[in-house]
């Protein structure tokens, strides 16, 4: 099963070095790995995406917090949650199929964020399904390069009082 | 406030640490701490022969003691050589503070002489590891580091020192206490976890407590047995329990796993309550796992959480400090107010049957005419010392005779590399536990491989003018490697065989120390001891058995019923 984990970090050198060393050491997977500055300095915020059944995920998540730096683990997709991931994607974009593009891009409410001759260099955001099917349709058409930011994730409020 | 310089902080954090002695080598990256504590004064130290000795020396003072054991070394090398030492510390918990030199911030990453990445290498083996970039931090570092290593389950912590750090100065300003945000051990355990765990206790017809590291750590002793005499429940312990329930106590069973008693591997296979304290179900305890104790419930305790449920499945996990948890445990048991005899009635078919294995399949060995036999050596050892030294092993054979055949009633007691199991440990933990207990008789029981992989440390005890004893059992064979050859690959000795091997009796008159050798079994009596009582560092040498093994055995994979007997 996958599961997105919400990591807290002390922001010091190393502690990710930790993370990563703990992942490889224990022979954990790493489907992606975010890691971003915090509201508050001293922090750093790691999303993570693993795959494991409850015996692994249950001791991912206990090794993680006997980290000496790691100040908080929440195991996000354990309930209602967001996760969204973007990609920029260099797409061949010749005369015949300049419009297929645009028409992609509209459908899946992507942005235009740099135009040449012969590419567009396309945004896209959402869950990792939608950039799937992004990929999938412009992939006939000739992706140059791609680029993407691993998940980013975050647990839903209740939605009652 | 005055300033102070980096080196002149560390010195100070260790007389506020209560650090009395420290083993260590020196070198260019550390010169300036080594200056500083020659000008102090106050700290003992001991100059060891290989950075490797400094680490198991302070690992052994720790074990012995149950305060933090601390080592120094300078950068590069002198950091590399003590990887081993940390990874051993780091495996079985024992509480180590690790200093090395560093080449200057300046140079570092720039491939300067002398240089390695000593917190990139022992990051997956420490507790925690620390560059110190700036020595204002240090202050709160080396307090962090202290605690860090001493509580929650204890570890080994690295201080990495970059010599402009040593000596570069600023305000000194000691925290008395610390709190960690991101480092919370748990101690107190829940409430309902005890409720839970007494009621399966309660119900239980076969219950065993399989006693491990943690017991001893955590200081448990006393609370483990009054609780298995309050309810009348069979102890068995792990490598790195012995000592932590008497082994001379009729309700103890001895140690467990690949070689075991038959009454505790039986035990454990028959149960219908394993109750684990402080142990971690670890692949030589649990042999196959899906065959592992499958009739019983398990309750496991450990400060740790990672250690419950990483291995076995358990139906009652309770998080917290062996002591404390035990403590609950207790109060439970008193508050419920069942007379002991109902207890013991309880159990009274179950204690029977183990009594059954016990006089079924003892600990046991063929006497042969004219060979000495290691386990009588052990047992002699141990008649001779009344059970009262302190043994440390080294690892293979000689370490499981000395496990299987001595028995510790008192924790603190045997000093083992099991989790690691790293040969060249028992006799520089040896030098180390000499230092925390200067009158106590210290004896490192060791093969005649891996005495050789720290000898060097002879000069280091003779220098220190340490009594410690070396028993070396000496069958010219890398003993427990042979023993797998001969059973598991048709008795091909492939590089387990030693040609040569020192006259360990010269070797030892070499050093200075007395050397003793006995050949024939009547010897062993006499050597023993002559060689407990010289003065100063001694070795005794003792022929044995070229190709004896050690039983019972459960081959690695197999069940722990499926053991194979003398």
């Amino acid at each position: 099963m996958k599961h997105t984990l919400s990591v807290s970090v002390e922001n010091t050198p190393g502690a990710l070095s930790r993370i990563t060393g703990l992942f490889s050491g224990r022979a954990f997977n790493i489907e992606s790995l975010n890691v971003a500055a915090t509201l508050d300095p001293t922090l750093s915020h790691i999303t993570l995406v693993t795959r494991g059944d409850e015996f692994i995920i249950e001791q991912i998540i206990k090794q993680l917090r006997r980290l000496v730096d790691v100040f908080k683990v929440v195991d996000v997709s354990e309930g209602e949650f967001v996760e969204r991931e973007m990609s920029l994607i260099k797409v061949r974009a010749e005369e015949e199929s300049r419009a297929e593009i645009l028409r992609i891009c509209d459908i899946f409410r992507c942005k235009v964020v740099d135009v040449s001759p012969k590419s567009y260099t396309l945004e896209v955001t959402g869950p990792e399904s939608k950039l799937k099917a992004v990929i999938e349709l412009l992939r006939p058409i000739g992706i140059k390069e791609i680029t993407r930011t691993g998940t980013i994730a975050m647990m839903r409020e209740r939605k009652t009082v | 406030m005055a300033k102070m310089a980096g080196k002149q902080m560390v010195v100070e954090a260790l007389k506020r640490e209560g650090v009395d002695v420290i083993f260590g080598f020196p070198g260019g990256a550390i010169i300036d701490v080594y200056d500083t504590l020659e000008k102090d004064g106050t700290i003992k130290h001991v100059l060891v022969r290989h950075e490797q000795g400094a680490a198991h020396a302070a690992d052994g003072y720790a074990r012995a003691s149950g305060k933090v054991g601390v080592c120094i070394a300078t950068s590069g090398p002198g950091a590399t050589n003590t990887v081993t030492g940390i990874a051993t510390a780091n495996m079985d918990s024992v509480p180590m503070v690790v200093f090395t030199g560093q080449v200057p911030t300046a140079l570092i990453g720039n491939d300067a002489f002398q240089e390695v990445d000593i917190v990139g290498i022992t990051r997956p083996c420490t507790k925690h590891n620390y560059l110190v970039k700036d020595v204002k931090d240090l202050p709160q570092v080396l307090k962090e580091a202290f605690y860090v290593a001493r509580s929650g389950r204890p570890g080994p912590v690295l201080i990495d020192l970059p010599k402009d750090v040593q000596n570069g100065k600023a305000e000194f300003n000691y925290p008395q206490e610390i709190k960690l945000r991101s480092y919370n051990p748990v101690i107190e355990p829940h409430g309902k976890q005890i409720e839970r765990a007494y009621r399966l206790i309660e119900k239980a017809k076969r219950p065993v407590i399989y006693a491990g590291g943690g017991i001893i750590i955590s200081d448990a002793y006393k609370e483990l047995r009054a609780l298995a005499k309050a309810m009348y429940i069979p102890v068995t312990m792990t490598l790195m329990g012995l000592g932590g329930f008497p082994g001379t106590h009729e309700l103890s069973l001895g140690m467990l796993g690949m070689h075991g008693t038959y009454s505790a591997n039986m035990a454990m296979a028959n149960s219908d309550l394993i109750i684990a304290i402080g142990a971690r179900f670890d692949d030589r305890v649990t042999g196959k796992i899906e065959a592992f104790a499958p009739l019983a419930k398990i309750i496991h305790l450990d400060i740790d959480p990672t250690s419950i449920q990483k291995n076995v499945k358990v139906d009652v996990p309770i998080v917290g400090d062996c002591k404390r948890v035990l403590k609950k445990l207790l109060d439970a048991v008193k508050d419920a107010g069942r007379p002991a005899e109902a207890w013991r009635d309880q159990h009274q078919a179950w204690l029977q049957q183990l009594d059954a294995w016990k006089k079924r399949h003892p600990l046991t060995y063929k006497e042969e005419p004219g060979v000495i036999k290691p386990q009588n050596v052990i047992e002699k050892l141990y008649e001779m010392t009344k059970g009262r030294a302190i043994i440390t092993t080294e690892v293979g054979q000689n370490q499981m005779w000395t496990a299987q055949f001595y028995k510790f009633d008192e924790p603190r007691t045997l000093l083992t590399s099991g989790g690691l199991g790293t040969m060249g440990y028992g006799f520089p933990a040896a030098i180390g536990a000499q230092m925390a207990f200067p009158d106590k008789l210290v004896v490192d029981v060791a093969g005649d491989g891996s005495i050789q992989m720290n000898i060097q440390e002879m000069a280091t005890a003779m220098e220190q003018r340490l009594p410690v004893k070396i028993v070396i059992l000496n069958n010219q064979f890398l003993g427990m490697v042979r023993q797998w050859q001969e059973l598991f690959y048709d008795r091909r000795y492939a590089a387990t065989e030693f040609e040569m091997t020192p006259d360990f009796v010269k070797l030892a008159e070499a050093y200075g120390a007395k050397g003793f050798r006995a050949t024939k079994p009547e010897e062993v009596d006499d050597v023993l001891s002559k060689g407990l009582e010289a003065e100063g560092l001694a070795i005794m040498e003792f022929a044995i058995a070229r190709e004896e093994g050690v039983f019972p055995m459960v081959p690695a994979g197999k069940a722990t019923t499926e053991m194979l007997l003398v």
